[in-house]
């Protein structure tokens, strides 16, 4: 089997157990990274939420937000888990094709 | 070590996208002359790894979590100027499609991640290894120190665009406008937490794929050292 394959295969494994990384943090209590506070975090924080911040935190609206399905928000860990995944082969397909077609240009033609 | 929209400030966003334009433009450059049609899979690879590792929050209990980043591999295996294309398209496709990372904050976070952390990556590994052969064991600790170190620096200048905001903007009333946090409590957060424990992570993974690579395809390695820089 080619390397490459391996390596694919290897992402897929990746992709499956992509969903501990929403449970461990879940079973140890830990809340967002340092300095990715939602508005209301950061409230918590510091008690009131910077004006700019609030301006710009709403200057996008993500179609997964934070690799989920809108409006999944109080779902439990399993649809979650089922979302992250999805989210985790949606973003490589669109990662790869992005890739392969930059690829096109950026690349010397073989030697 | 994905700022969001809102953190930084339009000066610090502006600066650091002009900062970018010019090091996107020269990869793009630099690899058009150096990467091999053949190489482009690994590209690929390279950057969906980095995508899914950073989907792996490793918990600090009760505090905050982080993830390794995956971009000490990813200039390893394809040069600093490949991987700092392949680490800037997942963090783009994070940023629109997830909202991890802000848009306004795509040039700062391709900073930290997809140059700083790459480069100092990149040249530490190649310090270390100086001319050992690929499958030498010395090779398997240069890309674990280099991990550990590139995701601490890249953390570091994090920290500092973070904590430069008290410094740049403040409302009249003395509140912050961005965030809120100066240099003295975000470089001992960040750096703290890499340290500790985020840049571990980063180090075994580098390390581990390299260890696996040598022994399932040097080739890919021998291919990877002849890349320009």
């Amino acid at each position: 089997m080619k390397t490459t394959t391996k390596l694919w295969i290897g992402l897929g494994i990746f992709i499956l157990l992509s969903p501990l990384g929403l449970m461990l943090p879940e079973l140890f209590k830990a809340g967002d990274a340092w300095g990715e506070w939602g508005t209301d975090g950061i409230k918590e924080l510091i008690g009131y939420i910077p004006r700019g911040l609030e301006k710009l935190s709403s200057f996008w609206s993500a179609p997964m937000p934070d690799y989920a399905f809108k409006g999944w928000e109080e779902k439990g860990l399993t649809h979650l888990s089922f979302a992250y995944i999805i989210s985790a082969v949606l973003g490589i397909i669109i990662i790869t094709a992005v890739i392969l077609l930059l690829g096109k240009f950026i690349s010397k033609k073989e030697d | 070590m994905h700022i969001p929209d809102g953190y930084l400030g339009p000066a610090t966003c502006g600066v650091l996208y002009a900062v970018m334009l010019p090091i996107w433009a020269f990869a793009s450059k630099i690899v058009k002359k150096t990467l091999r049609s053949r190489q482009v899979p690994m590209l690929a690879i390279a950057a969906a790894f980095s995508f899914v590792i950073m989907m792996f929050n490793v918990p600090i209990p009760g505090g905050t979590t982080g993830h390794a980043v995956g971009a000490v591999l990813a200039a390893i295996l394809l040069g600093p100027w490949a991987a700092c294309i392949a680490v800037t398209v997942a963090l783009v496709v994070q940023a629109l499609l997830f909202g991890d990372g802000g848009i306004t904050a795509i040039g700062a976070n391709c900073f930290n991640m997809a140059f700083v952390e790459v480069f100092v990556g990149y040249y530490i590994y190649k310090i270390i290894s100086g001319h050992s052969s690929v499958i030498s064991a010395r090779r398997v600790i240069a890309a674990g120190i280099a991990g550990y170190v590139a995701i601490n620096i890249a953390a570091f200048s994090a920290a500092v665009l973070f904590g430069i905001q008290p410094l740049l903007h403040r409302a009249a009333s003395g509140e912050s406008l961005y965030c809120p946090y100066g240099l003295n409590v975000a470089i001992p957060a960040m750096l703290g937490e890499h340290m500790l424990i985020f840049g571990w992570v980063e180090a075994i993974v580098t390390a581990m794929v390299i260890k696996y690579l040598q022994k399932q395809d040097p080739n890919i390695l021998e291919t990877a050292e002849e890349v320009i820089e």
